[in-house]
């Protein structure tokens, strides 16, 4: 127990401190996740909706997959995003293994089946509820789902959120396509795994702690610009 | 940060020609072009060396290194991949055979430390002295918990070499008193610690180790303990990216007397974590 106690401690001090080398691990931290899920959701939020509204063929395929794929290991989706950024790889005459933009696909890529799959179940629930009468109204469907989404934007924001909880809080993908290079590709996750490797593990509590903190606060404000939104 | 947002740029020009848009040029950034990177172990890392030593290779050299601190094996496996300009690890015969197959030109000796059985300080098995040979039968002959890093890196080759040296084949004599852990030295030192284990370190990892709990020191001097650093160029005619201006201008400040003095001064708690030895022809 001595040790949450320290790592609450050491959490409070180097919030206190805003330590210049935290800061900027926070800051990569979530301009990566946030980055990350916010293309996950414009990839992933259409392709969803469409899934619910559309006739598209083989469509059961693709909600079965995309539902599948919420079980994806990162460590997979890392190694697999490794071999084709590697110099060696197909896509290796971009040079950017090891950089944020490396961990950015990869987060994507983890998060495009959360969105797919949160958004295509709200959108059903929505079409079968209001699909008739937009389409009565003589709306085309891609006005009937800009108009559904429109209703469903608290299920966007959930969707949203759960991609960014995903990229926030996995290791296993960037610590592989990143390298978790000091000053330049380590994040909360990876600085965690790497001083729980040190020994230093009050302190990687205290960095556990600090992303906590992080997370709720992005969840937070989340909910209330949802609010904002839609006028509840 | 203005190096994180030119990524965040690349990244979405990759993302955007994953999607079928025109590709962007792959020119590289000019303030990159002082940057390498280098494929290391973790015991570089977790022992405090580089946090320490590039700071001071930077403002001597200007050039600015970023780590990668794999297994040795893994780092050696980037680097064949075209992935890092520079490899510096501990396993003389992966890194000649890493010369054999042309993907550096030559290795350069950097510097030296020594591997250090750690366990129980009570020593169930009753390890305690100079002669690691005698030490690893023991542990075997008692069974005593063992964490082996089965990661392939340059202490896990050290390790396996010196079970061969007792006369023990471990694939064979193994039992469940052996675990292989497939982690890095900081997991596998955690582990030991956790479960009153013996295990094998280098020097300087264990000296910067904050989780120790009941570990100790148990066997040390023993000239089958040496462990040495090597660094190596990769061959820029096997991966043209290599930059291998910048890499060679690290390399040979590494090997330096300016280098090597600045390596030897690294201590921890007054104790000097790693001998340079870049004159020693045999290293």
């Amino acid at each position: 127990m001595n040790e949450f106690a320290r790592a609450v401690e050491l959490a409070a001090g180097l919030i206190g401190d805003f330590d210049p080398e935290l800061r900027e691990i926070v800051v990569l931290s979530l301009g990566v996740s946030l980055t990350a899920s916010a293309l996950a959701f414009a990839i992933g939020a259409p392709l969803g909706a469409a899934l619910a509204v559309y006739r598209i063929p083989a469509k059961d395929v693709l909600i079965v997959t995309a539902n599948a794929l919420l079980g994806l290991p990162p460590v997979v989706v890392g190694l697999a995003v490794y071999l084709l950024l590697s110099r060696s790889g197909p896509l290796g005459g971009f040079g950017i293994l090891f950089t944020p933009a490396a961990m950015i696909i990869a987060q994507t890529i983890l998060g495009i089946p959360i969105v797919v799959a949160l958004v295509h179940r709200m959108t059903v629930g929505l079409w079968a509820t209001y699909g008739d009468a937009l389409l009565v109204d003589g709306a085309s469907r891609m006005r009937a789902t800009a108009s559904l989404m429109n209703i469903g934007r608290d299920g966007l924001i959930i969707a949203f959120l759960a991609a960014f909880g995903r990229a926030i809080a996995e290791v296993g993908a960037i610590i592989i396509v990143g390298g978790n290079i000091r000053g330049y590709t380590r994040t909360m996750t990876t600085a965690i795994a790497l001083e729980t490797s040190k020994g230093e593990l009050s302190f990687a509590l205290a960095l556990g702690i600090i992303l906590i903190l992080l997370s709720m606060t992005v969840s937070t404000l989340s909910y209330f610009f949802g609010r904002v939104l839609t006028g509840r | 940060m203005i190096q994180w947002f030119s990524s965040i740029r690349i990244g979405a020009a990759v993302v955007l020609a994953l999607l079928g848009a025109p590709v962007l040029s792959n020119a590289p950034l000019r303030a990159q072009e002082q940057t390498i990177v280098v494929a290391s172990t973790t015991s570089t890392q977790d022992s405090g060396l580089f946090s320490y030593l590039l700071p001071i290779a930077r403002e001597k050299t200007g050039v600015e290194v970023k780590v990668l601190a794999q297994g040795t094996g893994q780092a050696l496996e980037t680097a064949r991949r075209g992935d890092a300009d520079v490899v510096f690890v501990h396993a003389r015969s992966a890194e000649e055979k890493f010369l054999a197959e042309g993907f550096a030109v030559k290795r350069y000796p950097v510097m030296y430390n020594d591997f250090v059985v750690i366990g129980p300080k009570d020593d169930p098995a009753g390890i305690k002295g100079r002669d690691v040979v005698a030490a690893l039968q023991a542990i075997k002959t008692k069974g005593a918990p063992f964490i082996s890093r089965g990661d392939r890196s340059g202490t896990h080759s050290a390790e396996l070499a010196l079970w061969k040296d007792a006369g023990i084949d471990i694939t064979k004599d193994r039992g469940p008193w052996y675990k292989e852990i497939g982690q890095g030295m900081g997991a596998a030192l955690n582990t030991a610690s956790a479960s009153n284990a013996y295990v094998l370190s280098d020097r300087g990892t264990w000296l910067a180790f904050k989780n120790r709990g009941d570990l100790a020191i148990l066997v040390e001097g023993d000239k089958r303990l040496f462990n040495q650093y090597g660094v190596m160029l990769v061959n820029p005619a096997r991966h043209p990216t290599v930059k291998k201006e910048a890499g060679q201008r690290f390399i040979d400040w590494l090997v330096s007397p300016e280098g090597q003095n600045a390596i030897a001064g690294f201590k921890i708690e007054g104790q000097q974590l790693f001998y340079p030895n870049a004159n020693d022809p045999n290293a």
